[in-house]
């Protein structure tokens, strides 16, 4: 199938913060003393499972950044014609799950929808019941018998082709250059690599049924417009990523310049910058961020026509948002970096820098910044959790991302008043927060292990 | 005072050891691969005896300290060997019995006394808290025990004193508040780590003597943990020489500095700046201390040992002698004695002539007191108030003061890296003073500074290469990037290290050698003047040794002059040329070293140099304790500084500052004393 790749503006920047890493890490390789603390941070066991999970969470959300315009046919002069529609490598691999609605509300496994409905039958009359899902369960009879049974069948097979990808996974890179599969699995090795091998065996099984199963099902049913409550899900990956790094990308430069420069040159340079930021922190977050979203939205309706489509609309509200979202969360870590940064000036490798003539910027850039990194480090993973979090919440008071975006707030938001139904719909809310559960305490567990690997003051203690 | 006479009496029997160690085994760190700290160390204290653990930095003294008492910390444990307290073993008792041991019979005084204390409770109650855990028979009198220990440390007005917070005490008031703490609880053993390394001279010379008396009075027996072998001359009965985990040689202290027999503990001494060695360098123990994390099978001196044969390396060797006075070592003491090597004398001084290369002239340096919303300047710190100091080329001056007098900051002036407020900082006949932006910056290629904190000089994430060149790329000499690395290598091989050291990381380098590179480092400019402040305070004797030696031979070569800034009188007695002393921002007394250091003529001089301990026993000397503290540098005494501490001030002194006076041979005093000419040699 042709294509035409589609850059939106959170995909680039996405992109930027890959080069970022990769220009990290290839630095980091060349440097022992930032190489160890990573040691230390993949030989911790809670290291090595969280990494796994969130991998898990980041291919998803890089397969969902990579965008393209599908092409829908040939015109007259034999050049091809692309929709309109953004689409992502996710949703190509998601197939079936994406297009595949039913009518309205359904449980999980359910092979008939949530509520009754009047339906012709073949003789003509009306009758009230729980019609059959146009595609959940449909490979099942009517009735929907043995569902139980073939649930656990293809669980299996999922799991079992979950394992057997997990094996050719480990025997590639075994290939690369880990080294004996035996000793790795029994943790014969100095870093504790079986538990991340472990941890992706049970991911991989886990996900494996629940792929083979969302083939047949709607595993975490359907919602109001009948769309897969699991592929939604799947598609807030990338979204609540996108607000917890994108957030502190574009507010790390302000926050680190700021933060040093005030620390470094005290001053009337301290004043302003401390005016600055604390009169930044006095205007409630959330009264801010409503003021520009809401802004922001005015402006769009006004320019629609400035939009290819509605992903482009949707995108440009989400890099707003983490937009607004850094200006009010780049004091607290500007705030640190002063302190830190008043008491490496008075350290005396500074004080020799100076007595070398070493100029201002240098010593900023070759003796402050490499030693407030690790500051740095910590609070950006520390942050993530929060502003996935935090996206929740706005999108549940609207001034979040988009309405059309798919995210965990607007579905906890959708299911809000779908909770006060008898018999209740559990399952939107359910799935969202299972989600990000997830996420964040992968997440949050994650930062522990780098604070203690980076944060001196700890290592002294071991 | 029953107790104080019971103690006395126990005295007159000193047959039982009231604390023993036995074979005391301590591991740091995984059981795998175990920190050896203290590896099978065993000693005795008697009633009103004072044992002293001499050792360097690591040695594991802190931990055996810490051992007896049982504060080790969480890596730490005794993996064998026991600790007995009046025959009782203090290892058998339950945590519970051992809380009411510490404090109670076992006192302890540590380091750092500014630490010690816990800021926001008065001082007095923190003394009252150890009275009601530890002295059941005071339970009543609390407040009168508090004030009675007060007095006994000797703080003034101990009524007021026990109400105020711990920021208000100056360091020795507050050591002495420490020592209040252990005596709460009327120990029979005190353990003290280091009590006065954190303190000046002439508080030290008190806090000792504090404790010879405590002593007298209530016959405690004493462990004392130190690395100066001062203090050990000045207080010891006993002692014991550690060395990586072991004592190494155990002695009385007369017969120790009389003959040691230990080549360390001979080494020790021969590293030993001193006045009379000038002329011949100092000898010093080359390599560093083994890591302690492996179980020796050879003695653990061997590779530092000039005396090592064999056997050193492949057996360990044996104890010598009795518990109380033997050493451990593979020679008799006769032999170790007649192997010392005799030392090659050092090149004589080149002659700088005598044009000053730097000149400062009432250099004030005040820094502004701001109070209230409006940060209002409400009066000034004068740490620097009118100096006046000349350094000829290919000399050293050492600027010698205690803590706090205001040395540090000038040195600071005349870098430049704190802006002076008034006063002329003359280099090479350019006011330093007035000149500013990238004009100085060039200029900073002349004068470098080395700090006393290898540790924190150098930027823990660069390389060694760019640490040394970093001064070479900001002036923008030494050509590429290949020749720069040449240089900086040949700067490393001037200062005695490998070449290879410029691919490492200084956190790999130990305390000597870091303060090496810092070396290389000022030098990659060739600079004409280095200011030095105390280069060596953070480093052990053995290694002080190496960079002093190292010192001096570059100002041989090269012709640099030294501004010596310092506490250590010794070294300056070493090193230097000139000395100046320096009292509360002012320079009190200039002149030769001899001159000054052999006949002081400022009253200050005088007592600062009769408290620095010696270390030989028989030295008599009357030291001339002075009462108090420095005053403040935000509102000194009127008239001489110096007056209310001084024993011989007059009505005179209380009511203006003394002139200089210019004495014959360029030796300049503040006093009026002196320049009354009542004082002559």
């Amino acid at each position: 199938m042709a294509f035409q790749p589609v850059i939106l503006w959170t995909d680039a920047l996405v992109y930027l913060l890959l080069v970022l890493i990769g220009l990290m890490v290839w630095y980091t390789r060349r440097h022992e003393h930032l190489l160890t603390p990573w040691r230390r941070v993949s030989g911790s066991r809670t290291g090595q499972a969280t990494m796994v999970v969130l991998g898990f969470y980041i291919a998803v959300g890089l397969m969902d950044t990579l965008h393209f315009n599908p092409q829908t046919g040939v015109d007259d002069a034999g050049k091809p014609i692309y929709s309109t529609e953004v689409l992502s490598v996710f949703d190509v691999v998601a197939g079936p799950l994406r297009t595949q609605r039913e009518k309205t509300y359904s449980a999980p496994f359910a092979t008939h929808l949530f509520s009754k409905e009047n339906v012709q039958t073949a003789d003509g009359r009306m009758e009230r019941i729980f019609p059959r899902l146009q595609y959940g369960g449909a490979h099942l009879d009517a009735s929907g018998a043995g569902k139980l049974a073939d649930i656990v069948q293809k669980g299996a097979i999922g799991a079992a082709q979950g394992v057997v990808a997990w094996a050719l996974l480990i025997l590639l890179l075994n290939k690369l250059r880990i080294g004996r599969i035996r000793d790795l699995l029994a943790g014969r090795r100095p870093q504790p690599w079986h538990v991340g091998a472990w941890t992706a065996l049970a991911m991989f099984a886990f996900v494996g049924a629940l792929w083979e199963l969302s083939g047949y099902y709607h595993v975490l049913g359907t919602d109001k417009v009948g769309e897969d409550v699991f592929f939604q899900s799947l598609k807030s990956i990338r979204t609540g990523l996108i607000i917890g790094t994108l957030t502190t990308l574009v507010m790390l430069p302000a926050a680190i310049l700021l933060g040093i420069m005030a620390g470094y040159f005290r001053g009337w340079v301290d004043d302003v910058i401390q005016y600055l930021y604390t009169t930044l922190n006095s205007i409630p977050g959330v009264l801010l961020i409503a003021a520009a979203v809401l802004m922001m939205q005015i402006y769009m309706s006004n320019n629609a026509d400035q939009f290819n489509s509605l992903t482009e609309r949707a995108d440009l509200r989400l890099l707003f948002l983490c937009l607004i979202l850094g200006v009010t969360s780049w004091t607290g870590l500007c705030r640190l970096l002063r302190g830190e940064a008043l008491k490496l000036r008075e350290l005396e490798y500074v004080q020799a820098a100076r007595a070398f003539g070493v100029n201002h910027f240098r010593i900023l850039v070759r003796h402050v910044l490499p030693n407030v990194m690790h500051i740095v480090l910590i609070t950006v993973v520390l942050d993530f959790s929060g502003l996935v979090l935090a996206e929740a919440v706005l999108s549940y008071i609207s001034i979040g991302v988009d309405p059309a975006t798919n995210s965990w707030g607007n579905m906890i938001n959708g299911a809000r008043l779908e909770l006060a139904r008898e018999p209740v719909v559990w399952w939107s809310l359910l799935a969202a927060f299972t989600f990000m559960f997830t996420l964040v305490l992968a997440a949050n567990l994650f930062s522990d292990v780098v604070r203690d690997a980076f944060d001196p003051r700890l290592r002294e203690q071991r | 005072m029953s107790s104080i006479e019971a103690a006395m009496h126990k005295v007159q029997t000193p047959a039982e050891p009231l604390l023993a160690v036995d074979a005391l085994t301590t591991h740091l760190g995984s059981q795998a691969h175990p920190v050896r700290a203290v590896d099978g160390v065993s000693f005795e204290i008697r009633r009103g005896e004072t044992f002293v653990l001499l050792g360097e930095s690591g040695c594991g003294k802190s931990m055996i300290a810490l051992s007896i008492m049982r504060l080790l910390p969480h890596t730490g444990r005794i993996v064998g060997g026991d600790v007995k307290l009046d025959g009782k073993s203090l290892r058998a008792l339950s945590e519970a019995d051992m809380r009411a041991e510490r404090g109670g019979r076992v006192g302890m005084i540590f380091q750092e006394p500014m630490t010690s204390l816990n800021p926001v409770i008065t001082v007095g109650e923190q003394v009252a808290e150890a009275v009601r855990l530890h002295d059941p028979d005071s339970r009543e009198r609390v407040a009168a025990r508090v004030v009675e220990l007060f007095r006994a440390v000797g703080i003034p007005d101990p009524d007021k004193r026990v109400g105020e917070y711990p920021h208000q005490l100056s360091g020795g008031m507050k050591q002495r508040v420490m020592i209040a703490m252990a005596l709460a609880g009327r120990p029979e053993v005190l353990i003290a780590d280091e009590p006065t390394t954190a303190l000046d001279v002439t508080i030290q010379a008190q806090v000792l003597d504090l404790l010879k008396d405590l002593q007298r009075e209530t016959g405690m027996g004493i462990l004392l943990i130190t690395h100066d072998l001062g203090v050990v001359a000045e207080m010891a009965d006993r002692v014991g020489v550690m060395y990586a985990g072991q004592i190494l040689e155990t002695n009385d202290a007369e017969r120790f500095f009389d003959r040691p027999r230990h080549p360390y503990s001979r080494k020790l001494f021969r590293s030993l700046p001193k006045a009379e060695k000038r002329s011949e360098g100092l000898d010093v123990i080359a390599g560093i201390v083994p890591p302690l994390d492996q179980a020796f099978t050879h003695c653990r001196f061997a590779d530092r040992c000039e005396l090592a044969f064999d056997a050193c390396r492949t057996t360990l060797p044996p104890w010598r002698g009795g518990d109380a006075d033997g050493f451990r070592c593979h020679l008799e003491a006769d032999e170790v004695r007649d192997q010392d090597a005799p030392l090659a004398p050092a090149a004589s001084d080149r002659h700088g002539d005598d044009t000053a290369l730097l000149d400062v002239s009432g250099l004030k340096m005040h820094f502004p007191i701001h109070k209230g919303v409006l940060r209002r300047v409400v009066g000034h710190v004068k740490a620097v108030d009118g100096l006046d100091l000349k350094i000829p080329t290919a000399r050293t001056v050492a600027l010698v003061g205690e803590s706090g007098c205001g040395k540090t900051t000038v040195g600071k002036a005349i870098l430049q890296l704190h802006r002076p407020t008034a006063g002329r900082v003359e280099f090479d006949g350019v006011d330093l003073a007035h000149v500013r932006g990238a004009e100085l910056r060039r200029l900073r290629r002349d004068f470098q500074i080395i700090f006393q904190d290898p540790a924190s000089s150098m930027n823990p994430r660069m390389l060694v290469e760019d640490i040394v060149a970093e001064g070479m790329v900001a002036q923008g000499i030494g050509g590429n990037r290949a020749e720069r690395r040449r240089k900086v290598e040949q700067l490393l091989e001037q200062v005695g290290m490998q070449a290879q050291a410029a691919n490492r990381y200084p956190h790999e380098f130990s305390g000597g050698q870091r303060q090496r590179i810092a070396i290389a480092r000022a030098l990659a400019l060739e600079p004409r003047l280095i200011v030095c402040d105390e280069p060596t305070s953070a480093l052990d004797v053995s290694v002080q040794a190496q960079v002093l030696n190292l010192l001096r031979d570059l100002q041989r070569e090269l012709g640099i002059s030294y501004l010596f800034i310092t506490h250590n009188i010794s070294v300056v007695a070493y090193l230097a040329h000139e000395v100046a002393v320096m009292y509360l921002g002012r320079i009190v007394e200039y002149g030769a070293v001899e001159a000054v250091l052999q006949h002081p003529k400022h009253p200050y001089t005088e007592a600062l140099l009769s408290a620095v301990p010696v270390p030989d026993p028989d030295h008599e000397r009357a030291v001339i304790r002075l009462e108090g503290d420095m005053p403040s540098p935000v509102n000194p005494p009127s008239g001489c500084h110096f007056h209310p501490r001084c024993p011989q001030a007059v009505a005179k002194c209380r009511e203006s500052y003394p002139d200089t006076v210019t004495l014959s041979s360029g030796r300049r005093v503040a006093c009026w004393l002196a320049s009354e000419g009542q004082r002559g040699d």
